[in-house]
């Protein structure tokens, strides 16, 4: 089935319902299916085909929810972008994904134009709220005014639905690629072990604009529940009130979330006593963090789960192994596979280390545009032919199969559950005049999870850490700006004398300029 | 004292928030989290801050927008909690 399938389906339903909770406003089905179907409308009257791209650049807002499904039923793909990208990454998505329209916030105009001033074609842009940085821009409101028209014909649920850029270790992001289908099965297998209803009210903070934030929508929409939608976390105390006062029934999690609320002074569980549920994802929940939540929240089923962007979600504990096996990220999902192999694509024994390859229909179609990064990707099993997943993460069993997360293959950061490539930084780095050389490691952090530390040699003696740390707020997303710079006299090289990121990590701060 | 009060915690924010680049237009009223100068982890520091500097007690419940969202509901957040 198509993904708009799910709101059509539970608009039949109950139209009346509340769908939506955010901004203020609380939006029924009803609603939200006649917005999308106006703004679907105005897209293809704008020229929006079956199969162009459509960028949602955008916060966690009611307009987004409405534009994601108006891309779908106009026939077009998907590209979510998070609207803490700058100019350079959105400038890159852009040309590499070529979309026909950006929808965006008012406030991120200025990154939009940025962004948009070198590129060979321009995608008209749709604003929702005029901003002087882009005079030409439609406006939103206008654009739900658009009649409803018949959708496009030969609509499959085969078609590219998606594009999700993730963050590659060679620096530059490489676009997911998931149909309609594929993404029904993820979202149909999570519903199916979380055990969801209609009944069930899912607050979410994450954005939608990653996997984990865009399926709560998804799998609302599914089972015709209700979704709040919250913009962060930055308000813990505020986003339990919301919990109590919506009577929240489900609160997904990532763990620099599980350690704030952990930190808070004066937490009170009977806040929370609506939920039924709470999962984890997006990197490692340490295991005492763990048990804390879960001794302040007795009541509250916990899932831990382990998932990518190439295949939404891959595994997920049963809450009733968290006692015997509480580091374990549990088995695979509902109608997939997945398994520990060696360099070979052979099966390893429990207890020894591997990485975690997946199969199931869940899988991405692959990399758009990049068929090498894909090969290397989605790999023949070499005993059956069947297309596996290589997910670049190392994994061992235990002797009942259950799974346990160990390291990444490469150096991808994860700090906030969100991935930071060492490279991205770097390369960041290497344009502010001074920085001679630059090596981005990531470096245990109580809240973060791993916080990114920028090791540099610097040319110039007057350079601070703050002015370093600045640059790299102006041009990457928040979570890739490090948390702290260290100034050395020089950075360790492997034999062949490129810069090693595993020596640099190991050494102690060497003298250099006392900054 | 008011403005002392009004300066510090503007200072704060650049240096933090703005990594020192006071070239930024930051009126009073603009807010912080529209604006994606502070986030999740910034709302932290910023109440490490406060607490510290300003010798307050700072509740959970405290720790919303209203009060900390803009440097004019932070000025008038901690001279309330001062007064108490």
């Amino acid at each position: 089935m198509r993904i708009e399938e799910y709101l059509r389906n539970s608009t039949g339903k109950n139209g009346a319902k509340a769908a939506l909770v955010a901004d203020g406003r609380r939006m029924s089905y009803a609603e939200i299916s006649d917005l999308s179907d106006r703004l679907a409308a105005s897209l293809m009257e704008r020229g929006v085909a079956k199969g162009d791209r459509v960028l949602v650049f955008m916060e966690n807002t009611w307009e987004a929810a409405v534009s994601i499904f108006a891309v779908w039923k106009a026939g077009a793909v998907l590209c979510p972008t998070n609207p803490s990208v700058k100019a350079a990454r959105l400038s890159f998505v852009i040309r590499d994904c070529r979309p026909t329209v950006v929808i965006a916030q008012g406030k991120l105009a200025g990154v939009v134009a940025e962004a948009t001033a070198n590129t060979q074609t321009v995608p008209q842009v749709i604003l929702t709220a005029p901003h002087a940085a882009l005079p030409e821009a439609l406006d939103f409101e206008a654009c739900l005014q658009g009649k409803p028209r018949p959708m496009p014909g030969g609509m499959s649920e085969n078609d590219l639905a998606i594009i999700i850029y993730t963050s590659g270790s060679t620096g530059e992001p490489k676009g997911v690629m998931m149909a309609h289908s594929n993404m029904d099965a993820a979202a149909g297998s999570i519903v199916g072990y979380l055990e969801n209803t209609a009944d069930d009210i899912i607050l979410n903070v994450l954005p939608m604009a990653f996997g984990y934030g865009l399926y709560q929508l998804l799998m609302s929409v599914r089972l015709g529940a209700t979704l709040v939608l919250e913009k962060s976390f930055a308000f813990p105390a505020a986003i339990l009130q919301r919990i109590r006062d919506e009577r929240a029934t489900g609160f997904p999690l990532v763990p620099s979330m599980v350690a704030m609320m952990l930190q808070m002074r004066d937490f009170d569980p009977s806040y929370l006593a609506s939920l039924r549920y709470m999962t984890n994802a997006a990197a490692a929940l340490p295991v005492a963090h763990l048990a804390q939540i879960r001794a302040l929240l007795p009541h509250v089923r916990f899932y831990s789960m382990y998932g990518l962007t190439e295949c939404t979600r891959a595994t997920w504990l049963p809450p009733q192994e968290l006692d015997r096996r509480p580091g374990s990220v549990g088995i695979a999902i509902p109608g997939t596979y997945a398994a520990v192999v060696d360099e070979t694509g052979a099966r390893v024994p429990a207890g020894v280390t591997g990485e975690l390859v997946v199969s199931g229909p869940h899988l991405m179609l692959g990399y758009w545009e990049n068929p090498e990064a894909t090969k290397r990707a989605l790999r023949p099993d070499p005993a059956t032919g069947k297309i596996r997943l290589h997910t670049g993460d190392l994994f061992r069993t235990d002797a009942e199969g259950f799974l346990y997360f160990v390291a990444r293959k490469d150096d991808i950061i994860k700090s906030r559950g969100e991935k930071v490539a060492p490279k991205e930084v770097e390369a960041v780095l290497y344009t502010l005049p001074g920085i001679v050389e630059a090596i981005v490691i990531g470096v245990p952090d109580p809240v973060l999870g791993q916080a990114v530390k920028a090791l540099v040699v610097s040319s110039d003696p007057n350079l601070t850490e703050q002015e370093v740390i600045r640059h790299c707020a102006r041009n990457l997303e928040n979570f890739m700006v490090p948390k702290s710079v260290e100034f050395r006299a020089s950075l360790p090289k492997t034999d062949s004398g490129k810069l090693s990121r595993r020596l640099a990590a190991a050494v102690p701060e060497q003298t250099g300029p006392d900054q | 004292m008011s403005d002392l009060t009004r300066t510090e915690i503007r200072n704060f924010i650049v240096e933090n928030f703005l990594f020192g680049d006071d070239s930024r237009p930051l009126p009073d009223e603009m807010s912080l989290i529209d604006n994606d100068l502070v986030d999740s982890t910034g709302i932290l520091e910023l109440v490490g801050f406060l607490e510290e500097h300003f010798e307050l007690k700072i509740a959970d419940s405290d720790i919303v927008p209203a009060n900390l969202d803009s440097i004019e509901k932070i000025v008038v957040f901690v001279r309330q909690k001062q007064a108490n």
